[in-house]
């Protein structure tokens, strides 16, 4: 579904994506991990246009997306929810969905919101509420639900899990293994390492803009060097 | 009680029109972060076009709604030619270019109009009408009304249509924005074009009263951004009541004290409101969150 061949991007002469090559097959969760600095952000803004690239390839079902402006890969069906939530802060809730489905012109609008206000119950208790009100757990799960408005094929999720408490972070990633049973395919980055690997079919350990490890997840939970530098066990 | 009463509907006619400038300022700030100081002359325009497209035989409206046009024409243009560009250059350099803009649109003016004054017929009559013993010009509730429907309808744009929620988005998180597949280069144009369109109905409802001439822009920008910075830049509502504020405050000024100071009091509000409250009447504080 995405092919990522050889990507590059900088800020200014700062290159930090130096040539990574992933991909992504329809309906898996795939994990990207790494230290703080790896390129994840960067990478998934890259995919998303709003961040240049400077070299490589990208393709969404086999056509070349990377010259495409930010608008048009969410109309093909690439959405993300991204680091620090971001959401519109002096919009109410209904409306950060609202404009989450900009690109649409279905009736199916409003149907999708509620799957939303069901998958996070306390959004529809806010729905009336200012986003820039809700508390961070609440902005996230708006952030995310903002991004499955867009009726995304790929859903790109930029540290769901950030400075949240465990319960709501078990309460995220329960909601991304669903969104999987729904036919989403999800690329999670996350510095949360192993909560995100033991939910990803296959994982990419990123290490100064270039793909250090990858494999399945499970296997790269296991595997000793992995362990060691990025998931703070031995 | 009439004096009083004479001051108030002066005060409120030109503060509405203060008011439009302001919402222009506005608009194109939550749009793009620029502060547009080329907005006085879509003011300009919008008189000066009226005045001689109607001196070349057409009907009055039909000669607003070309001036109209063509503001909004040069607005587009504006933002294609000088805004786009330079996307990505910091904020003093795009007002530098809004200025620079604001000379040129002066220049040209000078030599396809001309450098005399002009005036527009009052839409109904120049008959005053008396209200407890104020004479109030019937031109001025052509522009106090003209300026409620130019706010309602921005209101009901922003508030009820997606379009003009996909503004406000745009305004509050601009990497968000983009990330919903919200073309924000479409709705900075949306918001010259806007812009220019509600200067130059300010600039057609006023000029019965004020006259216009090719360099009626530049205070009338200096005086919107004053109203603008008085209500917190930003705020449609605070661009409103900044305007008429900083109008009356003008008209008892001139009135009670002496009309010599009357330009003086719109840059004594920038100061006092830079000093004392540097984010408005209704402007939020700017809180950086980490």
């Amino acid at each position: 579904m995405l092919e990522v061949a050889n990507l590059k991007s900088a800020y200014g002469r700062i290159e930090v994506l130096k040539g990574v090559s992933i991909d992504v097959k329809a309906g898996e969760i795939v994990a990207l991990v790494g230290s703080n600095g790896a390129g994840k952000t960067t990478l998934l803004r890259t995919l998303s246009g709003v961040q240049p690239a400077t070299g490589g390839e990208i393709r969404f079902n086999g056509q070349r997306i990377d010259r495409l402006p930010p608008h048009q890969r969410v109309q093909l069906g690439i959405t993300q929810s991204p680091e620090g939530r971001q959401v519109f802060g002096p919009l109410t809730v209904e409306d950060n969905l609202r404009l989450g489905a900009y690109r649409r012109r279905d009736k199916a609008i409003d149907e999708d919101r509620d799957r939303v206000f069901t998958m996070f119950p306390v959004l529809a208790e806010k729905r009336s509420l200012l986003a820039g009100g809700l508390s961070g757990g609440q902005q996230q799960m708006l952030a995310i639900g903002r991004a499955l408005m867009g009726k995304p094929k790929l859903l790109l999720l930029d540290e769901p899990s950030l400075g949240l408490s465990p319960l709501l972070v078990d309460q995220i990633l329960d909601a991304i293994v669903s969104l999987k049973k729904d036919g989403i395919t999800v690329l999670l980055v996350e510095q949360n390492a192993s909560a995100a690997l033991a939910i990803a079919d296959r994982g990419y350990v990123l290490e100064t803009g270039k793909v250090a490890y990858s494999g399945a997840g499970s296997a790269l939970l296991a595997d000793p060097q992995v362990k060691a530098a990025y998931l703070g066990i031995d | 009680m009439a004096e009083f009463l004479q001051f108030l509907f002066s005060g409120l006619t030109v503060g509405a029109v203060y008011a439009l400038v302001a919402l222009g300022f506005t608009l194109i700030y939550n749009a793009s972060g620029v502060v547009n100081f080329a907005q006085g002359e879509f003011v300009m325009l919008g008189g000066m076009v009226t005045v001689f497209a109607a001196a070349a035989g057409i009907p009055l409206l039909l000669a607003a709604l070309i001036a109209i046009a063509a503001a909004v024409a040069i607005g587009l243009l504006l933002h294609r030619l000088a805004i786009e560009p330079a996307r990505g250059a910091s904020a003093v350099t795009l007002i530098i270019i809004t200025i620079g803009a604001s000379i040129l649109l002066r220049g040209l003016a000078a030599i396809v109009f001309d450098k005399q004054f002009h005036k527009l017929p009052a839409f109904t009559g120049d008959t005053p009408i008396d209200i407890m013993g104020a004479a109030v010009q019937p031109q001025s509730f052509w522009v106090l009304g003209g300026t409620a429907v130019v706010v309602l309808a921005l209101y009901v744009f922003l508030e009820h249509t997606i379009t003009g929620k996909a503004v406000l988005a745009t305004a509050a998180n601009r990497l968000a924005a983009r990330l919903v597949g919200i073309n924000t280069t479409t709705i900075m144009a949306l918001a010259f074009g806007g812009s220019a369109a509600i200067g130059a109905i300010a600039g057609i409802l006023v000029t019965p009263i004020t006259l216009t001439s090719y360099d009626v822009g530049t205070l009338l920008a200096l005086k919107g951004f004053a109203a603008a910075m008085l209500g917190g830049m930003g705020n449609p509502v605070g661009a409103v009541v900044g305007g008429l504020l900083l109008g009356l405050l003008e008209a008892f000024g001139a009135g009670y004290l002496s009309s010599t100071y009357k330009d003086a009091f719109a840059f004594l509000v920038i100061l006092i409101v830079l000093f004392a409250a540097p984010q408005g009447l209704f402007g939020r504080r700017v809180v950086e969150r980490v």
